[in-house]
């Protein structure tokens, strides 16, 4: 039987913590990896980790304001990643490859 | 028709021609921008003879008019106006510039034929008759200044007409440079005059300057008519700023003849007399301006007894006979000044459309060593430069006569003149009569120097045509300012009885008297025009002397006087003087500061400005880079830092 004390004194701090590391991950990947596909994955890590903040306070603080902006970025998220795989998809088919490198041509 | 639509009509006319054969000035078609820019200055000329005919009905105190048409600066106390005058003085000179230009204009439809710009030629001559009006009919002095301005920009560019040609190009550049400095004058002349008065137009300075009494040297209004002079000497090509007239000769002949003989060059004469109440206020300037005229009026006439230019013998006259009305305006003789502007206006737009006629039909040539016996092959040419010849050395009852005689007579008379101006102007007309005697033997006379691949023609009916009218002008034009002393004159006196001297009527309102002039005598007035006419008379016969074929008198007088005919010949050595002494070391000078100051100081400031610039440009563009993932860095980094500032705080 596993020492079940150890979930009951999993407090606010933690889960805040645990959401600074996805959100560094998150960031981490937008910053350093090429792949656009993979870079939009990082961001729906970030927009989750911001979510895990606003779930975890609501219930801390026991305010359901925190929740209902969970499920407006939730919604919104859906859209970006509809609109962001469109825009990798139109991509793929003109250059053949998905490489971030490929926007650096759309500078002035 | 209402005066002022006539008046608006008169100035907008050329600017119209302006306009048209601007826009097509690429077209090689003379005819067209001929006709074009000859009935923009006729509808002119036309309606300036309306003007006079209704100023001439209007009772002799009620003829000066002005025609308001906006306010144009307006800076504290100082106000000018966009305005024309109309009064006898304006509209004589409107006359003569659209008279005159009407009739050179029809001249260069025919000597323009063979050019391939002719919409450019006529663009330019419409441009300046209408600059040329506003100088005339500006009713304050700012506005005569863009008048002024504007003609010497197209006595420039027509000067430069062919400007291919380096020679011709320099002649023009030269022609607009010794304009400057005379502008300057004129400018300054301006100021002192509104700082002095108060005011900068014509009907106030007129009312304003009998109220002035000063004789000192430096007293203001003194000093603003010496200024304003300088402008003059400028303008109407006086010593010491003569010497761009006769390169001014490079242009097109009838340039020549419309701006550098008959009008913009008496734009400083017109200036003078326009403001004569203020001048004669003055007398110390009216002495520089009376002796500037009459040194100006020798010394171009010697020069011209030994040039070989048919165009620069002219152009010399030219200078000479502005020397005269200087002298003129200079001893109070306004009357007999703007006298000899007409006159001077017919036989000499009237000698440089010959010599047009003359170089149109040599085939360019210029040379009078190269020339001779051309009246049999140009009769009408040479009979309307007979006329000329005979009115500029003062035949009586040849126009030149008249007024030449005037301004001699006044300068014996007037207190302001003496008799060393008298002179002085008797020996001018003396050279006068001689070089102009010796132009017409080595031209038209004599036996033919032509080489034999030249064959000269008489010039066509377009051409020849105005040089008859202004030949029938250089003949009678003299005839409206007869003196009133042919009257005394024994036995035909009495039909002298019913001439009046119309002129003198005509501007008696608009001109000072000469204050405390002696009574005339007639005795002593006979003796002076006597004695004028036995100069001329002795020179005439000297000149045919000197130039007949049976003895070579001239080159023995020549080699005689070796020395001074080399000093005529170079024309004193003015333009190797102010080379050596003005121009140069002013290059010198500009090079200096463009190779020490401008290099090591002024260009290595801005320099180091630019490299700062372009420094932090080029930082800043290097974050710019077009990769998203360091935009998305840059984001981060920027929250990083305010949240580490924030927690700090």
């Amino acid at each position: 039987m596993p020492n079940l004390s150890v979930i009951a004194n999993v407090g606010l701090g933690h889960y805040l913590v645990l959401a600074a590391i996805i959100f560094c991950i998150g960031i981490i990947g937008v910053l350093l990896r090429k792949n656009i596909i993979v870079m939009m994955m990082s961001i729906e890590l970030m927009l989750n980790a911001v979510n895990l903040t606003f779930v975890s306070l609501s219930h801390f603080m026991g305010s359901a304001a925190g929740q209902i902006a969970v499920f407006f970025i939730m919604t919104i998220a859906a859209a970006e990643a509809a609109v962001g795989l469109a825009l990798v998809v139109l991509i793929f088919k003109k250059y053949g490859e998905v490489n971030i490198k490929i926007f650096e041509r759309l500078k002035g | 028709m209402d005066l002022n639509v006539l008046v608006c009509t008169l100035v907008a006319a050329p600017l119209l021609g302006f306009l048209i054969n601007g826009f097509r000035f690429r077209s090689e078609n003379g005819i067209i921008a001929g006709v074009i820019g000859t009935a923009s200055v006729i509808t002119s000329f036309v309606c300036s003879v309306l003007v006079w005919l209704s100023l001439a009905q209007r009772p002799e105190a009620a003829r000066f008019l002005r025609l308001h048409l906006f306010k144009w600066v307006e800076a504290g106390d100082f106000v000018a106006n966009i305005g024309f005058i109309i009064d006898p003085l304006s509209v004589i000179m409107l006359l003569v510039i659209t008279g005159v230009g009407s009739l050179i204009h029809l001249f260069s439809i025919g000597y323009m034929s063979h050019d391939h710009r002719p919409a450019k030629y006529f663009a330019y001559l419409n441009l300046f008759i209408f600059n040329m009006l506003l100088l005339v009919l500006g009713d304050n002095l700012l506005l005569m200044f863009v008048g002024w301005e504007g003609v010497g920009l197209c006595s420039y560019l027509l000067i430069g007409f062919w400007f291919t040609d380096q020679e011709k190009a320099a002649a023009g550049m030269k022609a607009f440079i010794t304009n400057r400095i005379g502008d300057a004058g004129f400018l300054l002349g301006i100021f002192m005059l509104f700082i002095a008065s108060g005011s900068v137009d014509f009907f106030e300075l007129w009312q304003w300057a009998p109220s002035v009494t000063e004789s000192a040297w430096l007293s203001p209004v003194t000093l603003a008519c010496i200024f304003l002079f300088i402008g003059a000497i400028g303008k109407s090509a006086q010593i010491p700023l003569y010497v761009w007239l006769p390169d001014a000769m490079a242009g097109p002949t009838p340039v020549s003849a419309l701006i550098h003989a008959a009008t913009m060059v008496t734009a400083g004469v017109y200036m003078i007399v326009r403001l004569n109440p203020v001048f004669i206020v003055a007398p110390n300037a009216m002495l520089i301006v009376a002796w500037v005229g009459a040194l100006t009026a020798f010394f171009a006439a010697t020069i011209a007894l030994t040039q070989n230019d048919i165009k620069k013998v002219l152009a010399y006259s030219t200078v000479s006979q502005l020397g005269y009305m200087f002298l003129g305006a200079g001893v109070g003789a306004f009357g007999a000044a703007m006298f000899h502007l007409v006159t001077h206006a017919f036989f000499k737009a009237l000698m440089f459309l010959g010599a047009g006629s003359v170089i149109h039909a040599m085939a360019g040539e210029q040379d009078i060593r190269k020339m001779g016996g051309l009246k049999k092959k140009m009769p009408i040419t040479h009979l309307t430069f007979f006329l000329g010849w005979l009115a500029i050395i003062g035949v009586p009852p040849f126009a030149g006569f008249f007024s030449k005689d005037e301004i001699l007579w006044l300068t014996l008379q007037s207190p302001l003149g003496s008799k060393m101006l008298w002179l002085i102007g008797g020996a001018t007309a003396g050279l006068t009569a001689f070089y102009m005697t010796r132009l017409m033997l080595l031209t038209f006379w004599g036996k033919s120097r032509v080489p034999k691949e030249v064959h000269p023609h008489e010039s066509p009916m377009v051409m020849t045509f105005p040089l008859m009218i202004l030949g029938l002008l250089s003949v009678i034009g003299g005839w409206i300012g007869v003196p009133h002393v042919f009257a005394e004159l024994p036995g035909i006196g009495g039909l002298f009885h019913h001439i009046p001297n119309i002129l003198e009527h005509w501007l008696d309102k608009s001109l000072s008297p000469i204050p405390g002039i002696a009574e005339a005598s007639a005795a002593l007035e006979f003796s002076a025009m006597a004695s004028t006419l036995l100069v001329v008379g002795a020179s005439v016969i000297a000149a045919v002397l000197c130039y007949s074929p049976k003895n070579n008198l001239s080159e023995r007088i020549s080699l005689k006087f070796s020395g001074l005919h080399r000093l005529l010949l170079n024309k004193y050595w003015v333009d190797e003087f102010y080379f050596s002494r003005i121009i140069n070391p002013l290059i010198e000078c500009s090079r200096g500061l463009w190779l020490y100051i401008d290099v090591n100081f002024i260009d290595r400031m801005t320099f180091v400005a630019g490299d700062i610039a372009r420094g932090a440009g080029s930082f800043m563009r290097g974050l710019q880079n077009g990769n998203v993932q360091y935009y998305a860095f840059y984001i981060v980094a920027g929250v990083v830092g305010v949240i580490m500032m924030c927690s700090q705080w």
